[in-house]
């Protein structure tokens, strides 16, 4: 039975209060930028839409322990959309999984920090993605795994919204729901762009709530995915479902913290110019010159 | 014991050598994607059912949750049809392939030789597709007794694993036991004119062209080439060297199976005559198993054929 909520095993973690969390964050969005101006690629946008559910859920409720990646008590996370590999380097970097000046060689030739995310590559990444669709699959893999051995290990999953429309997230949530694999619990960064344009232009998915209940999920919806608080309340709540997976979705603004950014279908995939830059970062209260 | 074995598919012996390998200490799970009777899959599932997970018809999300098993230190079997395994290409290649994990995906019903369903469940193209794959082992053994010797090799093996096994029952060539080493041709015929290198149920039509051979003053040297990739390029060298002509035969596609592969490793190394018995540019389509494989061309016929006309081509 998956019950509590702790930290790893030397009690290790961040940000234990507001405000730590608080500028946890805010350096995890200038990471993200600088990294991504830095690299002349990469995906902005799901990054930062989804910089508070990935801090609140390491920070706060993840059992993991940075100075042992391969501690088999960890709960698993499942980087699904494996483009926003930015706002994961950047918090592993953050939390002591790698050194942050690692997060300089971002796509670049002999890194460790692929443009999408590879099993193993930097200490952290626990699976590998990038093709949109099969996080989902593989954490049911892994919680199936994890029962089978009696372990009450967690198997969180981050999905785009615009990934929900690979029918691979389909057949996984069937047979999620067939197995009853209480433990497993997907989150849906539902920042309402995918690739080229709105998701309401491209390929509606609503209503997404809806969906995974009739598929026989535990469903919170409409929780806002910048607001710690409730990102917290919403993961606490995922972890107390019994006998089926959970499902929180979160809604978020794809390039939040930037003003030109948010909701700018134009910063999906691609770099700011320098002008961008300079005003990013004077956005997120920083000089190009300063370490976040 | 004096009675020849009775013929078999290879098929037969997934779900028994699972079973026995699980008993032995090996942490097994196994995948499934509801035809585990048709692969004898089930079998395991019978003898250990909180090891064996339903997937329904969905080999997608089949593929990746396995591996999400194999990153958990798991072996993981999956299984389904060939034609239903491709079906998944990119699970196996970036859920799989990429971060190297050892889901072992044992395939039935390989070939043209699936007989009587039709061109949509015979696969003539499944060396090729899963031979592209960066990390995956490709093996077909040639009878039920090499089948359970490849099973055993995969589960002992880690990494990826791609295994083909077929829906006919045919001879056993292994009657004294198998003799299978992972990545080794295994010579079943000497002979210093030509070498026949094949395959699966291949391997039976090719010792009979061998034997056509003979008749006519050609001494064959006949290859079981199980293991697709890693090639064992060691023994084709040494086969092109020592009898200066190859014939590649297999039940796949002519243009992406094993003769390219072999063409390829010997283009560079030792090039010598070489002619290729497969199936040309089509698929195939109904009937009983041997039917099929005789309107592909795949016959003992064909491989003396070719031979022949390797033979011919020898300089000197």
């Amino acid at each position: 039975m998956v019950t509590d909520t702790q930290r790893g095993p030397d009690g290790t973690s961040s940000a234990t209060d507001d405000a730590d969390l608080d500028a946890l964050i805010r350096r995890i969005r200038r990471h993200i930028v600088r990294m991504v101006f830095e690299a002349s690629s990469g995906h902005i946008g799901g990054s930062m839409s989804a910089a508070e559910i990935m801090s609140v859920l390491y920070t706060r409720v993840l059992r993991h322990d940075p100075r042992r990646p391969d501690w088999p008590g960890r709960d698993r996370f499942v980087m699904s959309k494996g483009h926003a590999t930015p706002v994961q380097y950047a918090l592993l970097a953050e939390l002591g999984y790698f050194p942050v000046e690692e997060l300089d060689t971002f796509r670049a030739k002999g890194t460790r920090l692929q443009g999408h995310s590879v099993l193993g590559k930097p200490p952290g990444v626990e699976n590998s993605a990038g093709s949109l669709g099969m996080g989902l699959s593989f954490g049911l893999g892994m919680r199936l795994s994890a029962r089978l051995a009696e372990a009450d290990t967690r198997v969180w999953v981050l999905m785009g919204d615009g990934e929900q429309n690979e029918g691979q997230v389909w057949e996984a949530a069937m047979a999620a729901s067939h197995h009853a694999a209480e433990g497993l619990i997907a989150l849906i960064d539902k920042n309402g762009i995918q690739n080229d344009d709105h998701t309401t232009s491209t390929m509606v998915t609503e209503p997404l709530d809806r969906k995974y209940e009739s598929f026989g999920w535990a469903v919170r919806s409409g929780v806002d995915g910048h607001d710690t608080a409730a990102v917290e309340e919403a993961l606490r709540w995922a972890c107390e479902v019994r006998g089926r997976p959970a499902c929180v979705i979160f809604d978020t603004v794809k390039g939040r913290g930037v003003s030109f950014m948010e909701d700018n279908p134009g910063f999906h995939g691609a770099p700011p110019s320098p002008e961008q830059y300079e005003q990013a970062l004077a956005e997120l209260g920083v000089t190009p010159e300063a370490r976040p | 014991m004096t009675t020849a074995p009775a013929p078999a598919a290879t098929r037969e012996a997934t779900g028994p050598t699972l079973i026995r390998l699980h008993e032995e200490g090996h942490d097994i799970v196994v995948a499934d994607a509801d035809l585990g009777k048709s692969t004898s899959a089930r079998l395991f599932g019978d003898r250990f059912p909180e090891r064996f997970f339903s997937f329904g018809v969905a080999e997608q999300n089949m593929i990746s949750a396995a591996a999400g098993m194999a990153a958990m230190g798991r072996i993981a079997v999956a299984t389904t049809f060939a034609v239903f395994a491709e079906h998944a290409y990119d699970q196996l290649r970036m859920s799989v392939s990429q971060p190297n994990l050892s889901v072992k995906m044992i395939a039935s019903h390989g070939g043209v030789s699936v007989g009587e369903d039709g061109a949509s469940a015979q696969s003539v193209e499944d060396i090729a597709v899963m031979s592209s794959l960066v990390n995956f082992n490709v093996v077909v053994p040639a009878d039920v007794v090499e089948a359970e010797a490849v099973i055993e090799a995969a589960i002992r093996t880690p990494g990826p694993f791609y295994i083909r096994t077929d829906r006919p029952k045919h001879a056993v060539i292994y009657t004294d036991g198998a003799r299978f080493e992972l990545g080794r041709a295994d010579q079943l015929r000497e002979g210093g004119d030509v070498t026949l290198i094949s395959y699966g149920l291949m391997v039976e039509r090719t010792l009979e062209a061998a034997a056509l051979l003979a008749a006519g003053g050609i001494e064959a040297r006949v290859l079981n080439m199980a293991t697709i990739r890693p090639l064992d390029v060691e023994a084709l060298t040494r086969a092109a060297a020592e009898t200066g002509a190859i014939v590649v035969a297999e039940e796949h596609l002519m243009h992406s199976g094993l003769g390219a592969m072999c063409a390829q490793a010997l283009a560079s190394r030792a090039p010598v005559p070489m002619e290729f018995v497969g199936i040309d540019n089509r698929y195939g389509e109904s009937g009983v198993w041997h039917e099929v494989l005789e309107i592909v061309g795949l016959t003992p016929q064909a491989i003396a054929a070719a031979a022949r006309r390797a033979v011919g081509r020898k300089s000197g």
